[in-house]
C-alpha cells in the first residue's frame, strides 16, 4: 500500500504516539511469577515482561522494552488493557488484539474490548509493523503459559 | 579516463529510478548496502537467455544445452577479469556470499587446516555471515574465535592485536556494511602473512564499489555477492587461490561436483566444479557477466570516485542536522557509501517509516550488524546508502525528509 502522509497520520494516531512518550507500567518490579524475553530479530526490538499474578488476577505486568513507538506504545496499552482483569479474560483481549493486527485492515475491532488498542487499526495495514506491535503482546502470552503452569516445558 | 561522471544519464537505464510513490513523490532509493538496483542491461541479458538460449548446463548434449553452458560459463570469465583472478578457475558461483563464507569454513575445517587449539580471527565490525559461520566452525573444532575491536571513530582497532602464532584463519570485511568503513586489509594480510594463517576477505560492499585485483591484493579467499552490484540475486562468488581450492575437500554432493561415483565412493571434480553441487545459477551468471560489463563500461575508478563524492556531500550535509549522530567515520576518508546514523528521540523504525511515507528508501535495523551496534551503545540505527546512481538532490531529500520527521515526532 502506499505509505503516504495521510496514511502516516493513521499509523501513528496521536493516542500511540501520547503511549509512545509517556507509557504506561514502564520498568521491571519485583515479585513476578514468570519473566520472559522476547525479540524481534528482523530489527532487535526486545522486551523483558514479568507478569504478576494474584489467583486467577493479573495484578500487574512490568516490563523493560527497547524498540520503536510502536512497539513502545503496544506495551502500554497492554498494561492499561490486562493490569487488574482476570487471566482468562486479558487473554480474551489478546485474541482480539491479534485479531485486528493479523486483519490486514479488513477487520472492525471491539472497542469495548480494546479500549485505546482500537488506535492501533492503522498499524495492520502496515505488515513490516504488525510484529512490532505484538511484540509484547505476545511476550505476555507466554509469560502468563509460564507463570499458569500451562507451559513447564 | 572517461568523461565526467553523467549520473543523469546512468540514472536512465535504471527504469525503477522513475517511479513516482507515496503520492506521486519521485523514489529515492538509499538502500543499496542492502540489494542495489538493476540496469536495464542486466534485465535484457536474463530475458534473452530464458527467452532464447535457456537449457540445462554441462550435461545436455543439443545445441541449447550448449548455449547455455556458454553462457554461464562466460559469466565466470567476465567475474575472473573484473576482479583480475589469475585463473577463472578460481571463481566459484554460490547462491550468495554468505554461502562463499560458510563454504569456506566449512571446507577448512573438514580439511583438518583448522583444529583444536587453533585460533581463528575476525572482527567487531562484520555481518553476521562473516560471524556466525567461524563461531559455528569454532564449536565443531574446538578452536577460539578471536577478533579485532573497533575505534570509538569506527575504524578497526589494529593497535589490539589479536592474531597469534595459532591464527590459522583470519577472516575480515573490506568494506563495512554498517559503518561505512574501508578497512586497511592490505595491512591485516600483511600480518596474517607473518604467522602463517589463511586470509579470507569478505568483500560484499567492497567490489560493487571499489576496483577490487585479487592478485593484487594478495588474500586466499574473497567473497561477494551478485545482488550488490547491480546484478541478479542468487548468485555470489568465492574467489580462491587455484592451488588452496584443489586442495580442498568438496561442500555439497551432489551432480556436477564428481569426477566419478560408484555405490562404494566418489572421486570430485577439479575445481570449481567440485565446489558447485546440483544445478547452478545458469541464468544469474548471464546476469552477473552482464552486471560487470555494466559496471566495466562506467569504469570502476569512476564509480568508486562518485561514490566517494557523493557520500562526503551525504555527511557534510547530514551532519548540520541538530540531534543526528552519525555512527562510524564522520570524515569521507576510507569510508564507503553507507551512513548509519541515530536521531535522538526517534527510533530508527519510526524514521525509516516516516521517510517511506516520503517516497525515500533506507534501511532500519542492527543490519545484520548486532555486535557493532552493541558497542557503540545503540540498538538500532537507520543507514542511508549510496550507489553510481544516487544524486545530490537525493540527498537532499534524504536531509529534508530527516528533519521533517523530527518535526513530525516533536524531537
Amino acid at each position: 500500500m502506499a505509505a503516504d502522509a495521510q496514511n502516516m497520520d493513521a499509523l501513528y494516531q496521536e493516542i500511540i504516539l501520547d503511549h509512545y512518550k509517556r507509557p504506561h507500567g514502564a520498568g521491571l518490579r519485583d515479585d513476578g511469577d514468570a519473566e520472559v524475553h522476547h525479540v524481534n530479530p528482523t530489527c532487535g526490538d526486545e522486551i523483558t515482561l514479568r507478569v504478576h499474578l494474584d489467583g486467577q488476577t493479573v495484578r500487574d505486568v512490568s516490563y523493560h522494552a527497547e524498540g520503536c513507538s510502536i512497539s513502545q506504545a503496544s506495551a502500554s496499552v497492554l498494561n492499561d488493557l490486562v493490569v487488574g482483569q482476570p487471566v482468562d479474560r486479558s487473554l480474551q483481549v489478546l485474541d482480539e488484539f491479534q485479531r485486528l493486527m493479523q486483519g490486514k485492515g479488513q477487520v472492525e475491532a471491539d472497542e469495548d474490548v480494546l479500549e485505546d488498542g482500537i488506535a492501533f487499526a492503522g498499524v495492520a495495514q502496515f505488515p513490516a509493523r504488525v510484529k512490532c506491535a505484538l511484540l509484547s503482546w505476545m511476550a505476555f502470552k507466554d509469560a502468563v503459559a509460564q507463570a499458569t503452569g500451562k507451559d513447564q516445558a | 579516463m572517461a568523461a565526467a561522471y553523467d549520473v543523469a544519464r546512468v540514472r536512465e537505464d535504471f527504469p525503477i529510478l522513475q517511479r513516482r510513490l507515496a503520492g506521486d513523490l519521485p523514489l529515492v532509493y538509499l538502500d543499496s548496502a542492502n540489494t542495489s538496483q538493476k540496469p536495464r542491461q542486466v534485465v535484457d541479458a536474463i530475458d534473452a537467455h530464458y527467452l532464447a538460449h535457456n537449457a540445462n548446463v554441462s550435461r545436455a548434449m543439443h545445441q541449447l544445452g550448449a548455449e547455455a553452458t556458454e553462457g554461464f560459463e562466460l559469466g565466470r570469465t567476465k567475474v575472473a577479469e573484473f576482479i583480475k583472478a589469475p585463473r577463472r578457475e578460481e571463481v566459484v558461483f554460490t547462491k550468495n556470499a554468505s554461502e562463499a563464507l560458510n563454504l569456506v569454513a566449512r571446507v577448512l575445517g573438514d580439511a583438518g587446516r583448522v583444529r583444536e587449539g587453533d585460533e581463528i580471527v575476525i572482527s567487531q565490525m562484520e555481518h553476521h555471515s562473516n560471524i556466525v559461520p567461524w563461531q559455528q566452525l569454532s564449536q565443531r573444532t574446538g578452536a577460539t574465535l578471536r577478533w579485532f575491536g573497533i575505534t570509538p571513530e569506527g575504524r578497526l582497532d589494529l593497535e589490539n592485536d589479536p592474531i597469534t602464532e595459532r591464527t590459522k584463519v583470519v577472516s575480515i570485511t573490506w568494506v563495512s556494511n554498517m559503518l561505512g568503513t574501508i578497512n586497511p586489509v592490505q595491512q591485516v594480510i600483511a600480518r596474517a602473512r607473518e604467522v602463517g594463517a589463511l586470509v579470507v576477505i569478505d568483500a560484499s560492499q567492497a567490489v560493487p564499489q571499489i576496483p577490487v585485483d585479487v592478485a593484487e591484493l594478495g588474500a586466499d579467499f574473497v567473497a561477494f555477492t551478485s545482488h550488490k552490484m547491480v546484478g541478479p540475486t542468487g548468485i555470489g562468488v568465492l574467489w580462491g587461490r587455484y592451488d588452496l581450492l584443489a586442495e580442498l575437500p568438496p561442500f555439497l554432493g551432489g551432480g556436477e561436483m564428481i569426477a566419478t561415483v560408484t555405490m562404494e565412493g566418489s572421486t570430485y571434480a577439479e575445481p570449481p566444479a567440485r565446489f558447485e553441487a546440483g544445478t547452478p545459477p545458469i541464468a544469474q551468471s548471464v546476469g552477473l557477466g552482464a552486471a560487470v560489463d555494466y559496471l566495466t563500461e562506467l569504469g570502476m575508478q569512476n564509480v568508486a570516485a562518485h561514490e566517494q563524492a557523493i557520500t562526503a556531500y551525504a555527511l557534510e550535509r547530514m551532519l548540520e542536522i541538530d540531534g543526528l549522530r552519525v555512527v562510524g567515520p564522520q570524515e569521507a576518508v576510507d569510508r564507503g557509501g553507507a551512513i548509519s546514523f541515530t536521531l535522538e528521540g526517534i527510533h530508527p523504525h519510526d524514521v525509516a517509516q516516516l521517510l517511506d511515507s516520503r517516497g525515500i528508501a533506507v534501511r532500519a535495523g542492527h543490519h545484520c550488524a548486532k555486535p557493532a551496534h552493541l558497542l557503540f551503545g545503540v540498538q538500532s540505527t537507520t543507514r542511508a546508502s549510496f550507489y553510481l546512481y544516487t544524486t545530490e538532490a537525493e540527498i537532499d531529500a534524504l536531509v529534508d525528509g530527516i528533519r521533517h520527521t523530527q518535526k513530525y515526532f516533536g524531537a
